[in-house]
């Protein structure tokens, strides 16, 4: 090369500390422990929002669906704060399993692309996948269960498909070809299957690669990553309609799948530059240099512009044509249930595309560790409200609120996430010494 | 740049060229410009040039437009000739923001190429000067403005050679 680099040794192994284990372990617990709280103080009328007058909202909207919860003699304060839980367990499950999907898709298209730069900081989002087993399991089991599956998913109440019922709903029943109990299951079950799978393939070759110095592994590699691309290209939008559309059942969007996609994009994204500065900030990494770190800045710049693009996209078209059946989407999130949908929604929007460009812009603020920080927990925690008001709204109801258990259950679910992540690191030398590209990324220079 | 007389050494990689541009510069010697076939990692550098602020222009001229596409669709459609389209506000926010985007996009781009042209001075008219046609093959050229030098041309030429230059070429434009 033209001029002078340090040079870096690439052998480097992450140390996965007990004593980080016991503080992730701990963080878990509290987790569950502030969600038991949250519940208790709610449902004993102290403290949180929603509270009594919430549950009386929810039953004002539940009336309209005579859904179940009359007839099986469940209390209105139990069964809205069970929707409460479940929508948080179902929208964190969401959100983490795409930021682990998002590492085995950066290093999919990074792959099918021959690009050289990322291979400096590859074994990041190459141990987030590894994570998708928890948010896959929470999914499954929410999904198997009947009565959280009815919270969840309103076209699963017995009889609404079925014209002699009273329950009986028209618009729901001409979709029962793609949503029944069925299809359903076998279509997240393929999904988590598939996915898991090609990541694993990926992850062995390139553990592989490791060891024996022969660009055979990286040639296999890349065959499983051309096969991520193509099944995820379809799955990343049919997982959205599943996951996250088919809550609020009426309704529908074109532009769903993108939207969803690029949510999860974007935050994955974050998580990856955060992850590399603070292994930067312990001292690892070195060989990941400024460049690398700007060209990572810019794909999270401008994916959050194009998560704004997408989600505008998307409010232009039902904005225009003001059909009621659409619009009911938007204003539920603007005015229903009190308008407590309200500040999450605009949250959203201002942290994941406002803040970003603002920050991200100049070039000297992607090679900023403050400002790159501050950009990537923006980004993170805007997407997290993206999800919220995505899923919330359908599920919790006149339930929903920022409170204690929104901070449980997402402080388990980050806590393990590093769990997982951080145990994964530890398996493997934090660079990929034999990955052909490794010495161009180390010198990578633009 | 009418009759100036410039010297110009001739290279043969880029590695040589790229320590010679620090020896020449470290000599004394005001380097005009180097010219390469491809670009070279660490040249800006080397020659000392600072980044240009095309950002800043990029961004003056976008927001530019973004301000004015907000001026023509409100003066238009609330002001000038108010119409209810589909019982909307006369000034529906949403429905003018992909004029803006598209007004901010075409004002920031144009603006920067324009910028670009005059920061370079390039028109219509400019006549380019070649110093050395096989800059586009494979050699590696550096040109010295003999005006802006203090020192004698042989000094230079001396200076030159001993950087590693095949060939020091006079050329006056």
């Amino acid at each position: 090369m033209a001029h002078k680099h340090e040079n870096h040794s690439v052998e480097e192994n992450f140390e996965f500390s007990s004593e980080l284990k016991r503080k992730l372990i701990i963080a878990a617990i509290i987790g569950v422990a502030l969600v038991g709280i949250g519940a208790f103080l709610i449902n004993a009328g102290i403290w949180g929002p929603g509270g009594f007058q919430g549950a009386h909202e929810a039953g004002h909207a539940a009336a309209g669906h005579a859904t179940e919860h009359g007839a099986s003699g469940e209390s209105h304060e139990e069964g809205s704060l069970m929707n409460r839980i479940i929508a948080n367990l179902w929208m964190n499950s969401v959100y983490f399993l795409g930021i682990s999907l998002v590492g085995v898709f950066f290093l999919s298209y990074n792959y099918v692309a021959k690009a050289g730069w990322y291979t400096s900081f590859k074994r990041i989002p190459e141990a987030f996948p590894s994570f998708m087993v928890v948010p896959a399991a929470v999914i499954l089991i929410l999904f198997l269960i009947p009565s959280t599956r009815h919270i969840v998913f309103h076209w699963t109440h017995d009889g609404i498909m079925d014209p002699t019922s009273h329950h009986f709903d028209k618009i729901i029943a001409g979709k029962s070809w793609y949503l029944n109990f069925g299809f359903f299951l076998a279509r997240i079950l393929v999904y988590f299957v598939v996915w898991y799978y090609l990541w694993l393939q990926i992850r062995k070759y390139s553990l592989l690669e490791d060891q024996n110095n022969d660009i055979s592994y990286y040639n296999k590699s890349r065959s499983y990553a051309k096969m991520f691309l193509i099944f995820f290209a379809v799955t990343s939008s049919t997982a959205a309609w599943d996951l996250s559309m088919s809550i609020d059942t009426h309704w529908f969007s074109t532009m769903f799948g993108w939207y969803h996609l690029a949510s999860w994009h974007v935050a994955g994204l974050a998580a990856i530059m955060l992850s590399i500065i603070l292994l930067k900030e312990k001292g690892y990494m070195k060989g990941v240099n400024e460049s690398a770190i700007q060209d990572l800045g810019k794909l999270m710049f401008g994916f959050s512009i194009f998560w704004a693009y997408v989600w505008f996209s998307q409010f232009l078209l039902i904005f225009y044509a003001n059909l009621p059946e659409e619009t009911i989407y938007f204003e539920e999130r603007f005015n229903g249930y009190d308008g407590r949908y309200f500040v999450p929604f605009y949250a959203s929007l201002v942290l994941n595309f406002i803040f970003p460009l603002l920050v991200l812009m100049a070039r000297g603020s992607k090679r900023n560790f403050t400002l790159l920080k501050l950009a990537c927990a923006a980004i993170l925690i805007g997407h997290w409200f993206d999800f919220y008001q995505m899923q919330m709204p359908g599920i919790a109801k006149g339930q929903g609120g920022i409170g204690l258990i929104e901070w449980g259950t997402t402080l388990t679910f980050a806590s393990l996430f590093i769990y997982f992540v951080a145990n994964q690191l530890s398996k493997a030398n934090l660079y990929p010494k034999n990955h052909p590209f490794l010495e161009e990324s180390l010198h990578h220079d633009i | 740049m009418a009759n100036n007389k410039f010297l110009i050494g001739v290279y043969n990689d880029e590695d040589t060229i790229l320590h010679a541009v620090s020896d020449v510069r470290g000599g004394g010697v005001n380097i005009h410009e180097v010219y390469t076939p491809y670009a070279i990692h660490g040249m800006d550098q080397a020659l000392g040039y600072k980044r240009a602020s095309m950002g800043v222009a990029a961004f003056l001229f976008g927001i530019t437009g973004t301000a004015l596409a907000f001026l023509l669709t409100f003066w238009t459609l609330g002001f000038d000739w108010p119409m209810n389209i589909g019982g909307k506000n006369f000034i529906p926010f949403p429905t003018n923001i992909p004029i803006v985007f598209e007004l901010t996009v075409l004002l920031a781009s144009y603006g920067m190429a324009f910028t670009f042209f005059v920061m370079e001075g390039l028109g219509p008219t400019t006549k380019p000067v070649i110093f050395d046609q096989r800059i586009t093959d494979d050699k590696f050229v550096m040109a010295i403005d003999l005006s802006k030098n203090k020192d004698s041309e042989k000094n230079i030429t001396e200076i030159l050679s001993k950087s590693g230059a095949v060939e020091v070429n006079v050329k006056e434009v």
